[in-house]
């Protein structure tokens, strides 16, 4: 119960706290000028996102195109047809790939994904928006693997054994009843992977180039997290430019509970 | 009605094995009478043997089952029943560690050959369980799966199968305004009913029922029995049950298992009031089991 005061309590006062935090710098530049600015600019004092917003969008979009077909097509191979030796494995690799530090897929993304791109499409830098939704997508898989499996395991084994009854093969009873019947632990699990794909900035930093420009596959970015993360520090106490990154993480915030939103409502749609 | 019965064209469907017998008995040409046999005969079970691991589940079972008759298979709990039903539709191939020796010819062809598939031999010969189990979909995706597994897409065709195919299973005019509704929104013994619908829906010759009752209240149960004797006028029906009353009521003949073993096979009538066995006498007086 207590417990249940402090996290509530918590949440009420990180709302409000980056709403009186984020909500001045937006006043002084104006709505439109700080959502849809294209060009964000210390010198000319010039803080438009748009460019931020685009590229967290086009990313996270990137990592959930790739990594949704990939962990998904894992997680009913785990559930339904790896025999017991390797699920045991592959459920341990995962667990790992989930508790790994964000920093550390940031330095690997840097020896081995910046290099390799670089080369692939003949570059001057292998830091761009490619290397980041790779990278990203590595980072969601384990949390759309772990939680897909379990609900794929909860399916009753009544739904499947009808479902081959009716003629139907092993592999089309996984994904026409098995993946159908699991649909809200599979949407959950794609929901929490584009959380943490949105909210991602130690290992996005390290392999994006870090640049604010408007997103390209093969351009140096910044997304919101890292655009916050780089310039904080030296922000000087009390600026334009500090409180417009507590701008940015209050939209940060609203993306999150969006997704969230989104969420409640599936799973309330699909419980009814 | 000599006349009648030496001519098998007036003998209803469910009586061939009297009627072969019969014609025995009149002096009909042998060859005659094996292959009056043959055509009667969908499914045959011939030494069959199943072991789950090291135990044998199902020993040297041989059984015929006639086109269009319904035959209930009895016996205690545990005795093989149910799993020798879902050796007739492969459906044994899902369990680990499930052995299977013997032959299971439907239409003459062992189902168990490397040639046949499980999925192609399922589509023919369809299952109800004993716990209703519709998909979580609305009832007309839950008739609509097996053909659309079958490749119909086609929305008319679906249309009609599903309407024909609710109105065998006698479910039409309680669900035709909810097509679209969540089937698991239905009762018990309506679930029950659309199993059976979603299995008539891919147009099966035989329709294997493991204790499809048993679940189910008396009314439910009625109204599926009823079912059951409409639905052999099309289809050869194998039932699994405890209900001796019902395997009475609705079945032409009916096989009693006992530890793994297909004890006496006869017809119904005989079975439940002259049987050969005494082990079979001892069960269903209730001496038993």
């Amino acid at each position: 119960m207590l417990c249940g005061v402090i996290s509530v309590a918590f949440v009420l006062f990180i709302s409000v706290y980056l709403i009186i935090a984020g909500v001045p710098a937006i006043q002084k530049i104006g709505i439109l000028k700080f959502l849809f600015g294209p060009v964000w600019n210390n010198s000319n004092e010039q803080y438009g996102i748009l460019a931020f917003i685009l590229t967290s969008i086009y990313g996270t979009a990137g990592a959930v195109l790739l990594g949704v077909p990939i962990g998904i097509f894992t997680a009913v191979y785990l559930a339904k047809k790896a025999p017991p030796k390797i699920y045991k494995t592959v459920h341990i690799a995962v667990g790992v790939l989930a508790g790994i530090p964000s920093v550390v897929y940031g330095l690997i993304g840097m020896i081995i994904i910046v290099p390799a791109i670089q080369k692939a499409f003949n570059l001057s830098s292998g830091a761009n928006l490619l290397s980041a939704i790779l990278v990203l997508t590595v980072m969601i898989l384990p949390y759309i693997i772990n939680v897909s499996v379990t609900a794929l395991k909860a399916v009753p084994p009544e739904y499947e054994e009808a479902s081959l009854a009716l003629g139907a093969t092993k592999t089309e009873t996984f994904f026409y009843v098995s993946l159908k019947a699991a649909k809200s632990g599979v949407v959950t699990s794609v929901m929490q992977g584009v959380g943490r794909a949105v909210g991602e900035a130690m290992a996005v930093i390290m392999v994006a180039g870090n640049v604010a420009n408007m997103p390209g596959l093969l351009k140096s970015v910044r997304f919101l997290t890292t655009a916050i993360v780089s310039e904080m520090s030296y922000a000087p106490y009390g600026s334009l430019q500090r409180q417009a990154l507590f701008s940015i993480g209050l939209v940060l915030f609203l993306f999150i509970m969006l997704i969230n939103g989104f969420l409640y409502c599936f799973v309330r749609r699909e419980k009814e | 009605m000599q006349n009648l019965k030496s001519n098998p064209s007036f003998i209803t469907i469910g009586e061939n094995a009297k009627m072969i017998n019969t014609a025995q008995k009149e002096g009909l040409k042998k060859e005659n009478v094996l292959s009056l046999a043959k055509s009667s005969k969908t499914i045959e079970a011939k030494n069959l043997c199943l072991w789950y691991k090291n135990f044998n589940a199902l020993k040297n079972i041989n059984i015929n089952i006639g086109e269009k008759q319904v035959v209930a298979l009895i016996g205690p709990s545990g005795c093989g029943k149910s799993t020798f039903l879902r050796t007739l539709n492969r459906m044994n191939d899902t369990v680990e560690g499930c052995k299977i020796t013997g032959e299971v010819l439907f239409e003459g062809k062992n189902i168990y050959s490397s040639s046949v598939s499980a999925p192609e031999i399922r589509a023919k010969i369809g299952m109800v369980f004993q716990k209703a189990n519709p998909f979580p979909m609305s009832i007309y995706d839950n008739i609509a799966y097996g053909p659309r597994i079958q490749g119909i897409h086609s929305k008319q065709v679906l249309n009609e199968l599903v309407e024909t195919s609710l109105k065998s299973a006698a479910l039409w005019d309680e669900t035709k305004d909810r097509l679209k509704k969540s089937a698991l929104g239905l009762s018990g013994g309506q679930q029950q009913r659309l199993c059976i619908a979603r299995a008539l829906a891919i147009k099966p010759q035989v329709l294997l029922m493991d204790e499809a009752t048993s679940a189910l209240d008396p009314i439910s149960t009625g109204k599926i029995e009823e079912l059951i004797l409409q639905l052999k006028k099309d289809y050869t029906i194998v039932t699994v049950t405890h209900n001796m009353q019902q395997a009475a009521r609705i079945s032409d003949k009916t096989a009693f298992f006992l530890l793994g073993e297909l004890i006496e096979y006869n017809d119904t009538d005989i079975i439940f009031s002259n049987p050969e066995n005494a082990k079979t006498k001892d069960y269903i007086t209730g001496r038993f089991g």
